[in-house]
C-alpha cells in the first residue's frame, strides 16, 4: 500500500517536474518527427499515448486496487472468523477480564431450574418490526419486507415512499386507503431490533437454556403505532393474545402464564387485562375471573406506567432524545441545519398520526409529577456515583461531601424545577413568584384558524398564528396538567384523537360507570387491577442513569410559517441543578423516570388500595446501572438502560426464577436503590 | 479497464528490448526515485528531446505483478459488482421489463386479476406444509453447534451442511427408538409464515400463494401456517410440541376473529396426511385426541384443498428407505448430488442419509397404502397399459442425460413389453417382465430373520442402518425373492429393518380396512390412512384433490444386489442400467407412470375420484369431493423461473390456475362454481379397475 502510494506520489512529482509539458512537446515534436523520420514513426506516439493513459490509470486503478485490497483483507478476516472456533471472542475476553460469569440461563439450569410457567412477551413501542402487506407502486417488491426494524434499508433508498407507508390516517388512526402495514409476528418480531441490536433475544436464549421453546413462549407482537383498542379493531390482536394465553395454559398442564411486558407493553398489557374481562363487544368477554385463572405474574420491565416526560417534547417539537428511534436512525442528518427543517417536520407529521405516542404523555397531573413549587423528587442529586456511595463503604471518605450535597440548598433559590415539565426560558423554570403561574391555557384559540396552508405535512402548527402562540407561551411554565392543555392548544385535532383513546388524570371514583370506557384502561390511576389476588405484579426497571424529567423551551428563531415554532433551548445549562442541554434530569433508566416506573408498585397498588382492590401483591426490583466493563462486553450485562436492561443478568435471573415457579418473596421481595419510597411518601395520592 | 491494462502490459513487453539503465531506474523503487528525481527529470528531458522511445520497464511491473494485479482485479470486480447491484436496485422493474420485451405482456398474477373482478378475502386460510419443505431450527444442541441457537438447520441456506456436516447430521437425526429428539438436542420447527414461504433463498414454496392471497386482502389475521416438525410421527408432534392442540386452537381463533367464517385448509404433499390425522384427532376424546367432539370439523372447516397429497403413499418412499435412493423424496440428496454419485464418498454418504431418514418416522408415512388392491399384484395393476410415449416430448426432456448413456442393452421385443407396475421392486429386469406363472421365487415366509444368523455387534462405524446386522446370506435370500409388491415389500422391510418397522407399525397403518367400525381403528396409527378411517361427519365440507399431471413419476423399481459383498454397505442398489425401449416406461431401472414427478396420479387422485366419491364407507356423510388436475407445461423462457403452468410436485405452488382455484374457494366459491372435476389423466379408468369395497 505504502509503496504504491509512494510510487504514485513519485509519478506525480515526476509530472510536476515538467515531464508532462515535456511529453506534450515531445508529442508535437514526434509528429514533426513522423513527417521527417519514417523509421521511428510509431514508437513516439505510442509512448505519448501511454503516458496519458498511465496518468489515468493512476487514479481509477489505484481506486480499484485499494478496493481490492480492502476486500481481500475483509474476506481473509471473514474466513478466519469462520474457521476459528466460536469461542474465540469469549476466550479473548476471558484472558483480559478473567473468567466470565455463567450467563443466567446456564447458571440456573445447573441449579436445577426447569421451564414451568409459559411465558408471554409484550414488546414496547418502536422495538417491534413492521412489514408491508399492501402498498403503493413505489413500494413494489417490498411485500412482507420489513419497513420498520431490521436494516431500515428503505429509509435510505426511498425515504418519501417509506414515510408515506409509515404514516397512519390522521383521523381514524388506522391505515390510509390502499396501504397495509402490519406487525411482524412470532419471536422474530422483536428478538433483534436491528442486526446485532438485541431486544428480547438474550431473554429468549436464557429461557431456552432452562427448557423453554415456542410451545411455552409467545411474542405478543402488535402494531405499536395504533391505539391499543385499534389493534383489536384492525388486527384482532387482543383476541389473539387471549386465545394464545388460554392455549398456552392448556398445553402446559394448566400452568398459569408469566407475562413480561417491556416499556409501552406494560400499558398495553394493562389495557389487555381490562379488555379481556370486559363484556363484549368492547371487551373480550372473558368474565370476571379470567385473569386470576390465567395469569401468574405480570413482570413489567421498565414500564412507563405513569407516562414519560419525553413524550411531551416529542409531540411538541419532535425533539425527544430517543423516544422516537426514528430520530436516532440518522442523527447526523437531523443535526445538520440543512435537513433539520424538513426531516423534523416529517418525523412530527408521521409520529403525530401514531396514536400510541400519546399513550406516554405523563399521567396523574400535578399530583404525581409535581406542581410549580413542589415535586416529589425534588432535591435529587445528579452526581454520578450517588448510588454506589449510598451502599458501599469504600465511598465513606466522600460521605461528608455527599451529605452536604444531598441537603436541600438553603440559599433561597428554589430547586423545584421538576414539576414545571415545560418552561419557556431558563428563568421561568426557576422563578419562585407563584403569581405568574396561575394563568392556564384553555383549549380555545382566539384567532381564527388559518385556512389550509400549503406546507404539506400535517403538523397543525401551520394553522396557528405565531403571535398568538407567542403570547400564550412565552415566559410561561407548564406542569404535567398544563402541558396537556398546551398540546390541546397547539394541536387540537391530534389531541382530539388522544382524548378519545387515552386518559391522563386520576379517578375520583373508580366505580363511576364512565371508567368502563376503553380509553381509561391503560391508565393505572383510572382503573382497578383485575380481581386476581394471586397474581403478582412486578415493577422491574433500571436506575442510576440520568433521565429527562423537564424541559426548557424557546421560540424558534425561524419565522417561516412552515417551521416548527418552538424548540428545546439546548443552550440552557446548569450542571449543579441537573440541567443539561435544555433538560432537567432525574433518576431513571434514561427514558422512564423511576417515579413513573416504580410508583404504582410502591404506592398505588401496594396493599389493598382502590386501584388494587383484590390486593394483588406487588414487588419492586431495581437494577443499578453499571456500564460495560470493556468494549468486548457489548451492551453490558449490568446495564440498566431502557432497552439494554433486557440483557441485564440480574434481571434475567429474576425472570427465570419466577418463570420456573418462584414467587416474589422467593426472589427476595423488594430491592430498591433509589429514593422512590421517600418520593412516594410525598405524593398525596388518595388510595 | 481490463483491456487497457492488458494493452499496457503488452506494449510494455513489446518495447522492452533496448532498456536503458536510466530508464530502468526511472520506474524502480521509491527510494531511488526520490533521490534521483532531478536526474530523472533531466533524463526525461533528454529522452523526450532525443525522441528515444520510452519504455515501461518490465521489472517493476513484475514486482507489482502478482499481488497488485490480484488486488486490482478483485477491486475491479468488486466495483463492477456494486455498480450492477446499485443499478439493479435502482431499476426495480428491469427484469420484468426484459421479460415483457421478450414474451409480450405478462398475464396478471391471479391475485391481481381476481381482485379486479372484485373478489375479497372471505374464509380464513390455513396452510399445512409437507415433508421437507418446512424449516427446522436449533433450540438446544451439542457444543459443536454453539452459536446456532434459533438458526435454521433445515431450510434457508443449508450453510451448516457444508461447514460441519457430521455435527449437522447428529442434530438432524432423531432417537431411533422413541422417534423423538436424542437427549440434549432440541430441534424445533420454525413457526409463522416464514416456516415454509421459501425453502431456500429464491426457491418459493408458499410465497407465491401467500402473495396472491394478500392481494385479496388476506393478512396474518386470516392466514396461518400450520408448521410442524415433519420428521416426527404425526401423533408425536402433539406429544412433544402440542402442535395439534395449537392448530385446533388457532383454527378456532381464526373462525372466531373472522366473523365466524369457516376455514379453508390447504395442505401440501404430506400435509394432506397430516391434516387427515388432525381431523380424526380433533374429534377423538382426550387423552389420545383433542376432545373437540363430533361436529368440530363440520363447524370449523369449509374446505380441504389438498395439493399433491400422497393419500395412498408414494413408491418413492420404498426406494428411499430400501436403499436411500429415491430421486428426490429427500432433498437432502439433492443438496449434494455430485458428492453422492461418486463412488468414493457415495457409500458412506448414502449410509448417513439412510441412517438419518430411518430415524424419521414421517418418511414411513409415505409407504404405499392399500397394498395389492391399490397398487396391483404380480400380474395386473390399475395403470397397466399407460403409454409413456404420449408424453414423449416431456420424456425426452427428462432423459436428456440418460440418452447419452449407452443404450446397447435395449431389448428389441416384437411387442411392447408388458409393464408390471404391481411389481414394486424386482430383482433383475427379467423378473420384472416375466409372466408370473414362470417365476420361481421364494416367498418371504420361507425365510425370516430368526432363522438367519444375525451378525453380533459388528462395528461398521457409527451408522445405524440395521443392514449391518445381517449376513450376506440374508441379502441373497432377499434377491431370490425376486419380486415384491406393495404388500410384500412391507414384509421385506420388516425382515430387513425390524426395529424401524416396529416403529412404523406403531405409527402408521398401510392396509385397507375390512370393517371400519372395528374399535381398533380408533387408534391413532390409522388416522392418516384414508383407507382405514372415515371422513368426519361434515356433510357441508368439501374435499379437493389438486395435483399436477403430465410428468413421469417413479412407480416401480428394478434392483440389483450391490457389488461389494459386505452388509456394512447398503446391499441393494437400483439397477440404473436397466433400460426399456425408447417407447417404454422403463428408464434407468425405474418404471414411470403419470403423476407430478413425485406422487403418481393414482395416489393423489383416487380418493377424490372413487374412495370418497359419493356416500361410501370411507365417506359416510357424503362430503363433496372434487378432482382438479393441472397439466404440466414447462416454463417458456428462462426468465419465467419455475413457470406459471408447472405441474410438478412443489412448483405447482406457483401454478396460476391452481392459485386461481384456491383464491376463488377462499373468497367463497364452491367446487361446483369452480367447474367441478377437471381430469386430464386416465385416473377414472384406473379407478374403475381397482376392486375395492365402498
Amino acid at each position: 500500500m505504502l509503496r504504491r502510494r509512494a510510487q504514485a506520489a513519485g509519478a506525480s512529482q515526476n509530472i510536476t517536474d515538467g515531464s508532462v509539458p515535456d511529453s506534450g512537446d515531445g508529442k508535437e515534436k514526434s509528429y514533426e518527427a513522423n513527417v521527417t523520420e519514417s523509421k521511428q514513426d510509431s514508437s513516439p506516439t505510442k509512448r505519448s499515448r501511454k503516458l496519458g493513459s498511465s496518468t489515468r490509470w493512476k487514479c481509477i486503478d489505484s481506486f480499484c486496487w485499494f478496493n481490492g485490497w480492502i476486500c481481500t483483507v475483509a474476506l481473509a478476516l471473514l474466513l478466519l472468523s469462520k474457521i476459528l472456533p466460536n469461542s474465540l471472542p469469549g476466550y479473548v475476553t476471558e484472558v483480559i477480564t478473567g473468567p466470565l460469569p455463567d450467563p443466567p440461563g446456564v447458571k440456573l439450569a445447573k441449579a436445577g431450574l426447569r421451564a414451568f410457567h409459559p411465558v408471554v412477551f409484550v414488546p414496547g413501542i418502536v422495538t417491534g418490526g413492521l412489514e408491508l402487506w399492501e402498498g403503493r407502486s413505489c413500494a413494489d417488491g417490498l411485500f412482507r419486507k420489513r419497513l420498520w426494524g431490521g436494516t431500515f434499508g428503505e429509509v435510505y433508498r426511498r425515504p418519501s415512499c417509506w414515510a408515506e407507508h409509515m404514516t397512519l390516517d390522521n383521523e381514524t388512526g388506522l391505515d390510509p386507503e390502499g396501504i397495509r402495514v402490519r406487525a411482524v409476528t412470532g419471536l422474530v418480531a422483536a428478538d433483534y431490533f436491528a442486526p446485532g441490536y438485541f431486544v428480547w433475544a438474550v431473554v429468549i436464549e436464557s429461557l431456552a437454556k432452562i427448557g423453554y421453546d415456542e410451545k411455552s413462549m409467545y411474542m405478543a407482537a402488535y402494531d405499536w403505532r395504533l391505539s391499543f383498542q385499534n389493534t383489536e379493531v384492525r388486527d384482532k390482536t387482543l383476541s389473539r393474545l387471549k386465545s394464545t394465553i388460554e392455549m398456552l395454559k392448556q398445553t402446559n398442564q394448566g400452568r398459569k402464564v408469566v407475562v413480561l411486558p417491556h416499556s409501552m407493553g406494560a400499558l398495553y398489557f394493562l389495557h389487555f387485562l381490562k379488555w379481556v374481562e370486559a363484556p363484549l363487544p368492547m371487551g373480550g368477554g372473558g368474565g370476571p375471573d379470567w385473569v386470576s385463572k390465567h395469569i401468574k405474574a405480570t413482570m413489567n420491565i421498565a414500564g412507563p406506567l405513569l407516562g414519560v416526560p419525553k413524550a411531551l417534547p416529542g409531540l411538541l417539537s419532535a425533539e425527544a432524545k430517543d423516544i422516537a428511534v426514528a430520530r436516532s436512525i440518522a442523527p447526523e442528518l437531523l443535526d445538520s441545519a440543512l435537513f433539520v427543517l424538513h426531516t423534523q417536520r416529517t418525523v412530527m407529521s408521521i409520529s403525530r398520526t401514531w396514536d400510541a405516542t400519546m399513550s406516554m404523555i405523563p399521567r396523574g397531573g400535578e399530583t404525581i409529577w409535581g406542581a410549580f413549587d413542589k415535586s416529589p423528587d425534588d432535591g435529587f442529586n445528579c452526581s454520578v456515583n450517588r448510588l454506589e456511595c449510598d451502599e458501599k463503604k469504600s465511598c465513606q471518605p466522600d460521605m461528608t461531601d455527599l451529605s452536604t450535597g444531598q441537603e436541600p440548598p438553603l440559599d433561597g433559590k428554589s430547586t423545584s424545577h421538576y414539576g414545571r415539565l415545560i418552561s419557556f426560558g431558563k428563568e421561568a423554570s426557576k422563578m419562585s413568584d407563584l403569581a405568574l403561574f396561575n394563568k392556564r391555557i384553555k383549549g380555545d384559540r382566539v384567532s381564527p384558524i388559518k385556512a389550509n396552508s400549503s406546507c404539506g405535512d400535517w403538523i397543525e402548527y401551520d394553522e396557528l398564528d405565531r403571535d398568538e402562540l407567542r403570547a400564550a407561551v412565552e415566559g410561561k411554565v407548564f406542569t404535567a396538567e398544563a402541558a396537556v392543555d398546551l398540546l390541546r392548544f397547539v394541536a387540537p385535532q391530534m389531541m382530539q384523537k388522544a382524548d378519545a383513546n387515552w386518559a391522563y388524570g386520576i379517578a375520583d371514583d373508580l366505580d363511576n360507570p364512565k371508567y368502563q370506557h376503553h380509553k381509561y384502561w391503560s391508565n393505572p390511576l383510572e382503573t382497578k387491577l383485575p380481581n386476581a389476588p394471586d397474581m403478582e405484579v412486578y415493577c422491574l426497571y433500571g436506575v442510576g442513569i440520568l433521565t429527562e424529567r423537564s424541559y426548557i423551551y424557546k421560540m424558534s428563531a425561524l419565522n417561516d410559517t412552515c417551521s416548527i415554532p418552538v424548540q428545546i433551548d439546548t443552550s440552557a445549562e446548569d450542571k449543579e441543578n441537573c440541567l443539561d442541554g435544555g433538560a432537567y434530569f432525574a433518576e431513571g433508566d434514561e427514558t422512564v423516570p423511576t417515579l413513573s416506573a416504580g410508583l404504582m408498585c410502591a404506592q398505588g397498588w401496594r396493599g389493598k388500595t382502590r386501584f388494587n382492590p383484590s390486593q394483588s401483591p406487588t414487588f419492586i426490583r431495581e437494577y443499578k446501572h453499571a456500564p460495560p466493563a470493556n468494549i468486548l462486553e457489548g451492551r453490558g450485562t449490568m446495564s440498566a438502560g431502557h432497552v439494554d436492561i433486557m440483557g441485564n443478568y440480574a434481571l434475567i435471573e429474576d425472570i427465570l426464577r419466577v418463570a420456573a415457579g418462584a414467587s416474589g418473596h422467593d426472589i427476595g421481595g423488594d430491592r430498591i436503590y433509589s429514593d422512590l419510597l421517600k418520593w412516594a411518601e410525598q405524593i398525596p395520592l388518595k388510595l | 479497464m481490463m483491456l487497457r491494462r492488458r494493452k499496457q502490459q503488452g506494449s510494455a513487453s513489446a518495447a522492452s528490448e533496448p532498456v536503458k539503465p536510466e530508464a530502468d531506474s526511472h520506474h524502480s523503487s521509491t527510494n531511488e526515485r526520490t533521490t534521483k528525481t532531478d536526474i530523472n527529470g533531466l533524463q526525461e528531458d533528454k529522452k523526450t528531446a532525443s525522441l528515444v522511445p520510452a519504455q515501461k520497464p518490465q521489472r517493476p511491473l513484475k514486482k507489482w505483478g502478482c499481488m497488485h494485479t490480484c488486488c486490482w482485479l478483485i477491486g475491479c470486480l468488486w466495483i463492477m459488482w456494486w455498480t450492477v447491484l446499485v443499478l439493479y436496485n435502482t431499476l426495480p422493474s428491469l427484469p420484468q421489463y426484459v421479460t415483457e420485451a421478450i414474451t409480450g405482456p405478462l398475464p396478471d398474477p391471479p391475485g391481481m386479476k381476481l381482485a379486479k373482478e372484485g373478489l375479497q378475502a372471505h374464509h380464513p386460510v390455513v396452510f399445512v406444509p409437507g415433508i421437507v419443505t418446512g424449516g427446522l431450527e436449533l433450540w438446544q444442541g451439542r457444543p459443536c453447534a454453539d452459536g446456532l441457537f434459533r438458526k435454521r438447520l433445515w431450510g434457508g441456506t443449508f450453510g451448516e451442511v457444508y461447514r460441519r456436516p457430521l455435527c449437522w447430521l447428529e442434530h438432524m437425526r432423531l432417537d431411533n427408538e422413541t422417534g423423538l429428539d436424542p437427549p440434549g438436542i432440541k430441534v424445533r420447527p420454525v413457526s409463522g409464515l416464514v416456516a415454509a414461504d421459501y425453502f431456500a433463498p429464491g426457491y418459493f414454496v408458499w410465497a407465491v400463494l401467500i402473495e396472491n392471497l394478500a392481494r385479496l386482502g388476506y393478512e396474518e389475521k386470516s392466514m396461518h401456517m400450520a408448521a410442524y416438525d415433519w420428521r416426527l410421527s404425526f401423533q408425536n408432534t402433539e406429544v412433544r410440541d402440542k402442535t395439534l392442540s395449537r392448530l385446533k386452537s388457532t383454527i378456532e381463533l381464526l373462525v372466531q376473529t373472522n366473523d365466524n367464517r369457516k376455514v379453508v385448509v390447504i395442505p401440501h404433499s404430506m400435509g394432506a396426511l397430516y391434516f387427515l390425522h388432525f381431523m380424526k384427532w380433533v374429534e377423538a376424546p382426550p387423552p389420545m385426541g383433542g376432545g373437540g367432539g363430533s361436529g368440530w370439523v363440520a363447524r370449523h372447516i369449509k374446505a380441504i384443498m389438498n395439493i399433491g397429497g400422497p393419500f395412498l403413499g408414494v413408491p418413492k418412499a420404498f426406494a428411499g428407505i430400501f436403499s436411500a435412493e429415491g430421486k428426490d423424496i429427500a432433498i437432502a440428496r439433492a443438496v449434494a448430488p455430485g458428492v453422492m454419485d461418486t463412488e468414493l464418498f457415495g457409500l458412506q454418504t448414502l449410509q448417513h442419509i439412510m441412517h438419518v431418514t430411518r430415524t424419521w418416522d414421517a418418511t414411513m408415512s409415505m409407504f404405499p397404502k392399500g397394498g395389492e388392491v391399490i397398487w396391483g399384484d404380480l400380474d395386473t395393476s390399475p395403470e397397466d397399459g399407460f403409454d409413456c410415449s404420449l408424453k414423449k416430448e416431456r420424456a425426452e426432456e427428462i432423459s436428456v442425460c440418460e440418452s447419452q448413456e449407452l443404450n446397447e442393452k435395449q431389448l428389441d421385443l416384437s411387442g411392447k413389453p408388458q409393464t408390471h407396475y404391481g411389481r414394486m421392486v424386482s430383482f433383475g429386469k427379467e423378473a420384472a417382465e416375466m409372466e408370473s406363472s414362470k417365476i420361481v421365487r421364494k416367498t418371504l415366509k420361507d425365510f425370516n430373520r430368526g432363522n438367519l444368523p444375525v451378525r453380533a455387534n459388528v462395528s461398521c462405524g457409527e451408522v445405524w442402518t440395521e443392514y449391518h446386522e445381517m449376513r450376506w446370506e440374508g441379502v441373497e435370500a432377499v434377491v431370490e425373492g425376486k419380486i415384491y409388491t406393495a404388500e410384500t415389500m412391507l414384509d421385506l422391510l420388516r425382515f430387513l429393518a425390524p426395529r424401524m418397522m416396529e416403529r412404523a407399525d406403531s405409527n402408521w397403518g398401510y392396509g385397507v380396512a375390512d370393517d371400519l367400525d372395528n374399535p381398533k381403528y380408533q387408534h391413532y396409527k390409522y388416522w392418516s390412512n384414508p383407507l382405514e378411517t372415515k371422513l368426519p361427519d361434515a356433510p357441508e365440507m368439501e374435499v379437493y384433490c389438486m395435483y399436477g399431471v403430465g410428468m413421469l413419476t417413479e412407480r416401480s423399481y428394478i434392483y440389483k444386489p450391490s457389488s461389494n459383498n459386505d452388509t456394512c454397505y447398503i446391499p441393494f442398489r437400483i439397477n440404473a442400467s436397466a433400460e426399456g425401449s425408447s417407447e417404454g416406461c422403463l428408464k434407468s431401472g425405474v418404471y414411470f407412470v403419470d403423476g407430478d414427478e413425485t406422487v403418481p396420479a393414482l395416489s393423489a387422485g383416487f380418493m377424490c375420484s372413487k374412495g370418497w366419491r359419493g356416500k361410501t364407507r370411507f365417506n359416510p356423510s357424503n362430503v363433496a369431493s372434487y378432482t382438479r388436475e393441472y397439466d404440466h407445461a414447462p416454463p417458456l423462457t428462462l426468465l419465467e423461473g419455475r413457470g406459471t403452468q408447472s405441474g410438478s410436485h412443489v412448483d405447482i405452488m406457483g401454478n396460476f390456475a391452481l392459485i386461481e382455484d384456491i383464491l376463488r374457494v377462499a373468497a367463497g366459491a364452491t367446487g361446483e362454481e369452480l367447474g367441478g372435476d377437471r381430469i386430464y389423466s386416465d385416473l377414472l379408468k384406473w379407478s374403475e379397475r381397482i376392486q375395492i369395497e365402498l
